[in-house]
Protein backbone atom coordinates (compact mmCIF):
# COMPACT_ATOMS: atom_id res chain seq x y z
CA UNK A 1 0.00 0.00 0.00
CA UNK A 2 1.35 3.42 -0.90
CA UNK A 3 1.52 5.67 2.44
CA UNK A 4 1.36 9.49 2.31
CA UNK A 5 3.25 10.64 5.49
CA UNK A 6 5.81 8.32 5.96
CA UNK A 7 9.22 8.84 4.75
CA UNK A 8 11.50 5.42 6.20
CA UNK A 9 13.39 4.78 2.89
CA UNK A 10 12.61 2.24 0.58
CA UNK A 11 15.45 1.54 -0.38
CA UNK A 12 18.84 1.39 1.18
CA UNK A 13 22.32 1.24 -0.47
CA UNK A 14 25.61 0.89 0.96
CA UNK A 15 28.37 1.15 -0.52
CA UNK A 16 27.99 -0.67 -3.38
CA UNK A 17 31.02 -1.98 -5.41
CA UNK A 18 30.58 -3.66 -8.79
CA UNK A 19 33.46 -4.28 -11.03
CA UNK A 20 32.54 -6.47 -14.33
CA UNK A 21 35.58 -7.65 -17.01
CA UNK A 22 37.87 -6.23 -14.49
CA UNK A 23 36.23 -2.30 -15.06
CA UNK A 24 35.11 -0.58 -12.16
CA UNK A 25 31.56 0.39 -12.74
CA UNK A 26 30.72 1.94 -10.07
CA UNK A 27 32.48 2.14 -6.33
CA UNK A 28 31.00 2.86 -3.05
CA UNK A 29 27.83 3.77 -4.17
CA UNK A 30 25.41 4.84 -1.36
CA UNK A 31 22.18 5.61 -2.05
CA UNK A 32 18.37 6.09 0.16
CA UNK A 33 15.50 5.73 -2.27
CA UNK A 34 12.22 7.60 -0.34
CA UNK A 35 8.88 7.56 -0.92
CA UNK A 36 7.84 10.59 -3.47
CA UNK A 37 11.55 10.75 -5.22
CA UNK A 38 11.46 10.09 -8.88
CA UNK A 39 15.65 9.26 -9.68
CA UNK A 40 16.89 8.87 -12.79
CA UNK A 41 19.85 6.64 -13.23
CA UNK A 42 21.87 7.96 -16.48
CA UNK A 43 25.10 7.11 -18.07
CA UNK A 44 26.51 5.76 -21.22
CA UNK A 45 25.99 2.30 -22.91
CA UNK A 46 27.90 -0.21 -20.52
CA UNK A 47 27.91 2.20 -17.58
CA UNK A 48 26.39 -0.43 -15.51
CA UNK A 49 23.19 1.02 -15.40
CA UNK A 50 21.09 -2.09 -15.90
CA UNK A 51 23.76 -4.20 -13.87
CA UNK A 52 22.64 -1.28 -11.27
CA UNK A 53 19.11 -2.09 -11.14
CA UNK A 54 19.57 -5.89 -11.20
CA UNK A 55 21.51 -5.46 -7.88
CA UNK A 56 18.71 -3.42 -6.78
CA UNK A 57 15.84 -5.91 -7.56
CA UNK A 58 17.82 -8.57 -6.18
CA UNK A 59 18.19 -10.50 -9.23
CA UNK A 60 22.23 -10.42 -8.94
CA UNK A 61 23.34 -11.78 -5.60
CA UNK A 62 26.83 -12.06 -6.45
CA UNK A 63 29.84 -10.82 -7.66
CA UNK A 64 29.37 -7.18 -6.02
CA UNK A 65 30.22 -5.60 -2.38
CA UNK A 66 28.03 -3.35 -0.46
CA UNK A 67 24.53 -3.87 1.38
CA UNK A 68 21.36 -3.47 -0.44
CA UNK A 69 18.31 -3.34 2.08
CA UNK A 70 14.49 -3.61 0.23
CA UNK A 71 11.58 -2.15 2.82
CA UNK A 72 9.36 -2.72 0.42
CA UNK A 73 7.90 -4.92 -2.49
CA UNK A 74 8.89 -3.56 -5.57
CA UNK A 75 8.00 -4.22 -9.23
CA UNK A 76 10.92 -4.68 -11.94
CA UNK A 77 10.86 -4.19 -15.56
CA UNK A 78 13.96 -5.26 -17.79
CA UNK A 79 14.46 -5.41 -21.03
CA UNK A 80 12.52 -7.83 -21.80
CA UNK A 81 8.78 -8.07 -21.64
CA UNK A 82 8.09 -10.94 -20.39
CA UNK A 83 4.92 -11.78 -21.98
CA UNK A 84 4.45 -14.77 -23.63
CA UNK A 85 3.15 -14.72 -27.46
CA UNK A 86 0.70 -17.63 -26.57
CA UNK A 87 -1.51 -16.13 -24.58
CA UNK A 88 -3.63 -13.19 -25.18
CA UNK A 89 -2.58 -9.81 -23.73
CA UNK A 90 -5.61 -10.86 -21.48
CA UNK A 91 -4.07 -13.99 -20.27
CA UNK A 92 -0.44 -12.74 -19.74
CA UNK A 93 -1.60 -9.95 -17.21
CA UNK A 94 -4.10 -12.45 -15.15
CA UNK A 95 -1.82 -15.18 -15.23
CA UNK A 96 1.75 -13.03 -14.80
CA UNK A 97 4.50 -15.11 -13.53
CA UNK A 98 5.42 -12.15 -11.12
CA UNK A 99 2.66 -13.42 -8.27
CA UNK A 100 1.44 -9.37 -7.69
CA UNK A 101 -1.99 -9.55 -7.88
CA UNK A 102 -5.44 -11.21 -8.65
CA UNK A 103 -6.68 -8.77 -10.96
CA UNK A 104 -10.48 -8.97 -11.64
CA UNK A 105 -11.45 -8.62 -15.71
CA UNK A 106 -12.17 -4.55 -15.23
CA UNK A 107 -8.69 -4.03 -13.75
CA UNK A 108 -7.10 -5.45 -16.75
CA UNK A 109 -9.36 -4.25 -19.66
CA UNK A 110 -8.76 -0.32 -17.73
CA UNK A 111 -5.30 -1.41 -17.78
CA UNK A 112 -4.95 -2.52 -21.43
CA UNK A 113 -7.25 0.60 -22.36
CA UNK A 114 -4.48 2.71 -20.49
CA UNK A 115 -1.77 1.61 -22.76
CA UNK A 116 -3.87 1.88 -25.30
CA UNK A 117 -4.74 -1.93 -26.63
CA UNK A 118 -8.39 -1.43 -25.92
CA UNK A 119 -9.56 -4.10 -28.15
CA UNK A 120 -6.80 -6.46 -28.49
CA UNK A 121 -7.54 -8.01 -24.87
CA UNK A 122 -8.25 -11.43 -26.45
CA UNK A 123 -5.86 -11.08 -29.41
CA UNK A 124 -2.63 -13.46 -29.11
CA UNK A 125 -0.01 -12.07 -28.39
CA UNK A 126 1.99 -13.17 -31.19
CA UNK A 127 -0.21 -10.95 -33.79
CA UNK A 128 0.55 -7.82 -31.84
CA UNK A 129 3.81 -5.79 -32.78
CA UNK A 130 6.95 -5.25 -30.38
CA UNK A 131 5.67 -1.97 -29.33
CA UNK A 132 2.37 -3.59 -28.27
CA UNK A 133 4.26 -6.30 -26.57
CA UNK A 134 6.25 -3.43 -24.55
CA UNK A 135 2.83 -1.98 -23.67
CA UNK A 136 1.31 -5.46 -22.39
CA UNK A 137 4.22 -4.94 -19.97
CA UNK A 138 3.68 -1.86 -19.23
CA UNK A 139 0.05 -2.11 -18.04
CA UNK A 140 1.24 -3.89 -15.17
CA UNK A 141 2.33 -0.42 -13.80
CA UNK A 142 -0.94 0.68 -13.93
CA UNK A 143 -2.38 -2.65 -12.09
CA UNK A 144 0.66 -2.55 -9.36
CA UNK A 145 0.23 -1.47 -6.03
CA UNK A 146 4.17 -2.05 -5.60
CA UNK A 147 5.67 1.39 -4.35
CA UNK A 148 8.62 1.13 -5.33
CA UNK A 149 9.29 1.02 -9.09
CA UNK A 150 12.84 -0.13 -11.07
CA UNK A 151 12.73 0.57 -14.72
CA UNK A 152 15.13 -0.30 -16.71
CA UNK A 153 14.45 1.38 -20.25
CA UNK A 154 11.10 1.68 -20.32
CA UNK A 155 10.31 4.32 -23.60
CA UNK A 156 12.16 1.27 -25.87
CA UNK A 157 9.72 0.66 -28.67
CA UNK A 158 6.79 2.73 -27.61
CA UNK A 159 5.54 6.02 -29.15
CA UNK A 160 5.78 9.55 -28.64
CA UNK A 161 2.21 9.78 -27.03
CA UNK A 162 3.00 6.61 -24.84
CA UNK A 163 6.00 8.05 -23.75
CA UNK A 164 4.16 11.12 -22.53
CA UNK A 165 1.47 9.21 -20.62
CA UNK A 166 4.03 6.87 -19.05
CA UNK A 167 6.02 10.09 -17.92
CA UNK A 168 2.03 11.65 -16.45
CA UNK A 169 2.14 7.91 -14.56
CA UNK A 170 5.50 8.17 -13.03
CA UNK A 171 4.05 11.25 -11.45
CA UNK A 172 1.18 9.80 -10.19
CA UNK A 173 2.74 7.54 -8.25
CA UNK A 174 5.64 9.19 -7.16
CA UNK A 175 2.79 11.87 -5.84
CA UNK A 176 0.94 9.30 -4.00
CA UNK A 177 4.00 8.10 -2.04
CA UNK A 178 5.67 5.53 -4.49
CA UNK A 179 9.30 5.99 -5.78
CA UNK A 180 10.39 5.28 -8.98
CA UNK A 181 13.76 4.37 -10.19
CA UNK A 182 14.31 4.50 -14.10
CA UNK A 183 16.88 4.21 -16.14
CA UNK A 184 16.56 6.11 -19.70
CA UNK A 185 18.65 8.04 -22.52
CA UNK A 186 16.10 10.35 -22.95
CA UNK A 187 15.45 13.37 -20.29
CA UNK A 188 12.25 12.90 -18.63
CA UNK A 189 10.15 15.63 -19.40
CA UNK A 190 8.17 15.81 -16.80
CA UNK A 191 6.75 18.42 -14.14
CA UNK A 192 8.25 17.23 -11.17
CA UNK A 193 12.20 17.33 -9.38
CA UNK A 194 14.15 14.72 -11.02
CA UNK A 195 17.15 13.12 -9.09
CA UNK A 196 19.47 12.27 -11.61
CA UNK A 197 22.49 8.82 -10.72
CA UNK A 198 25.66 9.78 -13.18
CA UNK A 199 27.53 6.46 -12.95
CA UNK A 200 30.03 8.38 -13.83
CA UNK A 201 29.73 10.90 -11.24
CA UNK A 202 27.67 9.83 -8.40
CA UNK A 203 24.28 11.32 -7.59
CA UNK A 204 23.25 15.09 -8.45
CA UNK A 205 20.31 17.16 -7.63
CA UNK B 1 -1.05 -5.86 -1.28
CA UNK B 2 -3.21 -7.79 -2.40
CA UNK B 3 -0.79 -10.44 -3.76
CA UNK B 4 -1.87 -14.33 -4.13
CA UNK B 5 -1.47 -16.65 -1.77
CA UNK B 6 1.00 -19.73 -2.19
CA UNK B 7 -1.72 -22.41 -3.46
CA UNK B 8 -3.74 -19.87 -5.65
CA UNK B 9 -0.52 -19.05 -7.15
CA UNK B 10 1.20 -22.26 -7.33
CA UNK B 11 -2.72 -23.49 -9.22
CA UNK B 12 -2.12 -20.15 -11.41
CA UNK B 13 1.50 -20.89 -13.20
CA UNK B 14 -0.19 -24.85 -13.37
CA UNK B 15 -2.95 -23.30 -15.32
CA UNK B 16 -0.50 -20.89 -17.58
CA UNK B 17 1.28 -23.45 -18.37
CA UNK B 18 -1.19 -26.14 -19.15
CA UNK B 19 -3.11 -23.79 -21.39
CA UNK B 20 0.54 -22.36 -23.16
CA UNK B 21 1.37 -26.49 -24.05
CA UNK B 22 -2.55 -26.88 -25.38
CA UNK B 23 -1.56 -23.95 -27.36
CA UNK B 24 1.48 -26.00 -29.07
CA UNK B 25 0.03 -29.61 -29.08
CA UNK B 26 2.74 -30.39 -31.18
CA UNK B 27 5.22 -30.35 -27.94
CA UNK B 28 2.73 -32.44 -25.87
CA UNK B 29 2.41 -34.84 -29.04
CA UNK B 30 6.39 -35.24 -29.83
CA UNK B 31 7.36 -37.26 -27.15
CA UNK B 32 4.11 -40.24 -27.58
CA UNK B 33 5.13 -40.04 -31.30
CA UNK B 34 8.78 -40.75 -30.50
CA UNK B 35 7.41 -43.23 -28.04
CA UNK B 36 5.32 -44.72 -30.69
CA UNK B 37 8.18 -45.09 -33.26
CA UNK B 38 10.38 -46.95 -31.06
CA UNK B 39 7.99 -49.01 -29.63
CA UNK B 40 6.97 -49.76 -33.55
CA UNK B 41 10.83 -49.90 -34.55
CA UNK B 42 11.60 -52.82 -31.81
CA UNK B 43 9.74 -55.90 -32.98
CA UNK B 44 10.81 -55.23 -36.38
CA UNK B 45 14.70 -55.10 -34.98
CA UNK B 46 14.59 -58.28 -32.90
CA UNK B 47 12.77 -60.19 -35.04
CA UNK B 48 9.59 -61.84 -35.05
CA UNK B 49 9.67 -63.94 -31.58
CA UNK B 50 6.62 -62.64 -29.56
CA UNK B 51 8.16 -64.31 -26.32
CA UNK B 52 11.32 -62.85 -26.68
CA UNK B 53 9.98 -59.62 -27.33
CA UNK B 54 7.51 -60.02 -23.87
CA UNK B 55 10.77 -60.89 -22.02
CA UNK B 56 12.05 -57.53 -23.37
CA UNK B 57 9.32 -55.40 -22.72
CA UNK B 58 9.56 -54.19 -19.44
CA UNK B 59 13.00 -52.75 -19.98
CA UNK B 60 11.77 -51.15 -23.56
CA UNK B 61 8.80 -49.42 -22.65
CA UNK B 62 10.99 -47.68 -19.39
CA UNK B 63 13.76 -46.90 -21.40
CA UNK B 64 11.76 -45.44 -23.90
CA UNK B 65 9.80 -43.03 -21.00
CA UNK B 66 12.70 -42.33 -19.63
CA UNK B 67 14.46 -41.11 -23.11
CA UNK B 68 11.19 -39.27 -24.12
CA UNK B 69 11.52 -37.25 -20.54
CA UNK B 70 15.04 -36.50 -21.23
CA UNK B 71 14.14 -34.98 -24.73
CA UNK B 72 11.50 -32.59 -22.82
CA UNK B 73 13.23 -31.60 -20.36
CA UNK B 74 14.93 -29.50 -21.32
CA UNK B 75 12.62 -26.99 -22.17
CA UNK B 76 10.47 -26.48 -19.11
CA UNK B 77 12.28 -22.84 -18.30
CA UNK B 78 13.59 -22.15 -21.93
CA UNK B 79 11.01 -20.04 -22.96
CA UNK B 80 10.59 -18.20 -20.15
CA UNK B 81 14.18 -17.25 -19.57
CA UNK B 82 14.17 -16.53 -23.22
CA UNK B 83 11.20 -13.78 -22.25
CA UNK B 84 12.62 -12.78 -19.25
CA UNK B 85 9.51 -14.50 -17.31
CA UNK B 86 11.72 -16.20 -14.92
CA UNK B 87 13.47 -12.68 -13.66
CA UNK B 88 9.47 -12.40 -13.06
CA UNK B 89 9.21 -15.58 -11.08
CA UNK B 90 12.15 -15.12 -9.19
CA UNK B 91 10.85 -11.58 -7.90
CA UNK B 92 7.74 -12.96 -6.80
CA UNK B 93 6.49 -12.24 -3.40
CA UNK B 94 5.77 -16.42 -2.92
CA UNK B 95 8.30 -19.02 -2.30
CA UNK B 96 10.07 -20.11 -5.07
CA UNK B 97 9.99 -23.63 -4.20
CA UNK B 98 6.44 -23.89 -4.30
CA UNK B 99 6.57 -22.13 -7.75
CA UNK B 100 9.04 -24.37 -9.37
CA UNK B 101 6.54 -27.55 -7.98
CA UNK B 102 3.87 -26.11 -10.39
CA UNK B 103 6.02 -25.96 -13.02
CA UNK B 104 7.38 -29.34 -12.61
CA UNK B 105 3.83 -30.77 -11.92
CA UNK B 106 2.75 -29.07 -15.27
CA UNK B 107 5.30 -30.50 -17.13
CA UNK B 108 4.77 -34.25 -15.35
CA UNK B 109 0.66 -34.13 -16.11
CA UNK B 110 1.97 -33.31 -20.14
CA UNK B 111 4.80 -35.92 -20.23
CA UNK B 112 4.44 -38.93 -17.74
CA UNK B 113 0.91 -38.96 -17.12
CA UNK B 114 0.16 -38.65 -21.05
CA UNK B 115 2.67 -41.47 -21.50
CA UNK B 116 1.63 -43.78 -18.56
CA UNK B 117 -2.21 -43.49 -19.89
CA UNK B 118 -1.11 -44.24 -23.59
CA UNK B 119 1.72 -46.92 -21.99
CA UNK B 120 -1.10 -50.35 -22.18
CA UNK B 121 -1.24 -49.79 -25.92
CA UNK B 122 2.61 -50.04 -26.05
CA UNK B 123 2.48 -52.86 -23.87
CA UNK B 124 0.45 -54.80 -26.25
CA UNK B 125 2.13 -53.59 -28.86
CA UNK B 126 5.07 -55.59 -27.46
CA UNK B 127 3.13 -58.50 -26.17
CA UNK B 128 3.55 -57.85 -22.63
CA UNK B 129 1.44 -60.08 -20.32
CA UNK B 130 -1.95 -57.85 -18.91
CA UNK B 131 -1.19 -59.18 -15.63
CA UNK B 132 1.90 -56.60 -15.59
CA UNK B 133 -0.04 -53.45 -17.38
CA UNK B 134 -1.37 -51.72 -14.15
CA UNK B 135 1.89 -52.15 -12.62
CA UNK B 136 3.42 -50.40 -15.81
CA UNK B 137 1.16 -47.35 -15.39
CA UNK B 138 1.57 -46.88 -11.40
CA UNK B 139 5.17 -47.62 -11.98
CA UNK B 140 5.47 -45.16 -14.85
CA UNK B 141 3.37 -42.64 -13.33
CA UNK B 142 5.14 -42.55 -10.05
CA UNK B 143 8.63 -42.79 -11.78
CA UNK B 144 7.87 -40.07 -14.45
CA UNK B 145 7.42 -37.65 -11.61
CA UNK B 146 10.91 -38.46 -10.17
CA UNK B 147 12.03 -38.05 -13.94
CA UNK B 148 10.49 -34.24 -14.14
CA UNK B 149 11.47 -33.59 -10.80
CA UNK B 150 15.07 -34.63 -11.35
CA UNK B 151 15.13 -33.11 -14.99
CA UNK B 152 13.81 -29.87 -13.94
CA UNK B 153 17.53 -29.82 -11.49
CA UNK B 154 19.36 -30.31 -15.01
CA UNK B 155 17.14 -28.05 -16.50
CA UNK B 156 17.16 -25.08 -14.58
CA UNK B 157 21.11 -25.40 -14.16
CA UNK B 158 21.27 -25.56 -18.03
CA UNK B 159 18.95 -22.78 -18.78
CA UNK B 160 20.62 -20.28 -19.57
CA UNK B 161 23.30 -21.98 -22.24
CA UNK B 162 22.15 -21.76 -25.65
CA UNK B 163 22.68 -25.28 -26.51
CA UNK B 164 22.26 -27.51 -23.00
CA UNK B 165 20.90 -30.49 -24.61
CA UNK B 166 23.55 -32.67 -24.04
CA UNK B 167 25.18 -30.96 -20.73
CA UNK B 168 21.20 -32.02 -19.51
CA UNK B 169 21.68 -35.44 -20.24
CA UNK B 170 25.38 -36.27 -19.02
CA UNK B 171 24.01 -34.37 -15.60
CA UNK B 172 21.10 -36.23 -15.10
CA UNK B 173 20.98 -39.34 -16.40
CA UNK B 174 23.01 -40.89 -13.49
CA UNK B 175 20.33 -39.54 -11.49
CA UNK B 176 18.05 -41.43 -13.91
CA UNK B 177 19.17 -45.08 -13.20
CA UNK B 178 17.86 -45.72 -9.98
CA UNK B 179 14.34 -45.24 -11.84
CA UNK B 180 14.84 -46.84 -14.88
CA UNK B 181 16.37 -50.20 -12.10
CA UNK B 182 13.37 -50.20 -9.92
CA UNK B 183 10.61 -49.54 -12.71
CA UNK B 184 11.64 -52.28 -15.57
CA UNK B 185 12.26 -54.50 -12.27
CA UNK B 186 8.78 -53.92 -10.89
CA UNK B 187 7.10 -54.29 -14.42
CA UNK B 188 9.29 -57.77 -14.64
CA UNK B 189 7.98 -58.77 -11.31
CA UNK B 190 4.55 -58.28 -12.43
CA UNK B 191 5.47 -60.33 -15.73
CA UNK B 192 7.03 -63.79 -13.84
CA UNK B 193 4.40 -62.74 -10.94
CA UNK B 194 6.63 -62.05 -7.91
CA UNK B 195 4.69 -59.27 -5.63
CA UNK B 196 5.62 -55.89 -7.20
CA UNK B 197 4.68 -53.58 -4.32
CA UNK B 198 8.41 -53.36 -2.78
CA UNK B 199 9.54 -52.31 -6.03
CA UNK B 200 6.67 -49.59 -6.73
CA UNK B 201 7.46 -48.57 -2.82
CA UNK B 202 10.89 -47.95 -3.79
CA UNK B 203 9.60 -45.89 -6.87
CA UNK B 204 7.10 -43.93 -4.26
CA UNK B 205 9.92 -43.49 -1.31
CA UNK B 206 12.32 -41.58 -4.12
CA UNK B 207 9.60 -39.31 -5.39
CA UNK B 208 8.96 -38.40 -1.49
CA UNK B 209 12.49 -37.57 -1.68
CA UNK B 210 12.47 -35.82 -4.88
CA UNK B 211 9.26 -33.38 -4.17
CA UNK B 212 11.13 -32.71 -1.02
CA UNK B 213 14.97 -32.14 -2.52
CA UNK B 214 14.02 -31.47 -5.68
CA UNK B 215 12.31 -28.25 -5.76
CA UNK B 216 15.52 -26.25 -3.66
CA UNK B 217 18.34 -27.25 -6.22
CA UNK B 218 16.13 -26.12 -8.85
CA UNK B 219 14.84 -22.74 -7.14
CA UNK B 220 18.99 -22.62 -6.22
CA UNK B 221 20.17 -23.44 -9.86
CA UNK B 222 17.65 -20.71 -11.67
CA UNK B 223 19.05 -18.47 -9.81
CA UNK B 224 22.05 -19.09 -10.56
CA UNK B 225 20.97 -19.31 -13.88
CA UNK B 226 19.68 -15.89 -13.94
CA UNK B 227 22.42 -14.60 -12.28
CA UNK B 228 24.90 -15.39 -14.74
Amino acid sequence: MLSGPNRDPLLTVESLSLHRGGRELFRELCLEVLPGQLLQVDGANGAGKTSLLRILAGLSRYGFEGKVHRSVPLLYLGHLPAVKALLTPRENLAWHVSGEGAYNDQQIEAALARVGLYGYEDVPSHALSAGQHRRVNLARLYLSDCPLWLLDEPFTAIDKTGVAELELLLVEHVQAGGAVMITSHQPLRVDYPVLAINLAQGLQA
Amino acid sequence: MNAPGSARFCLRLLRRQLVLAARRPIEIGNPLLFFAMVVALFPLGLGPAPDKLAGFAPGILWIIALLSNLLTSDGVFRSDFDDGGLEQLLLAPQPLYLSVLAYIGAHWLITGVLLALVSPIFALMLNLPVAAIPVLVLGLLIGTAVLSLVGGIGAALTVGLKRGGMLISLLILPFYMPVLIFGSAAVQAAVTGIPSGPYLAILAAMLCLAIALAPLAIAAGLRISVDA
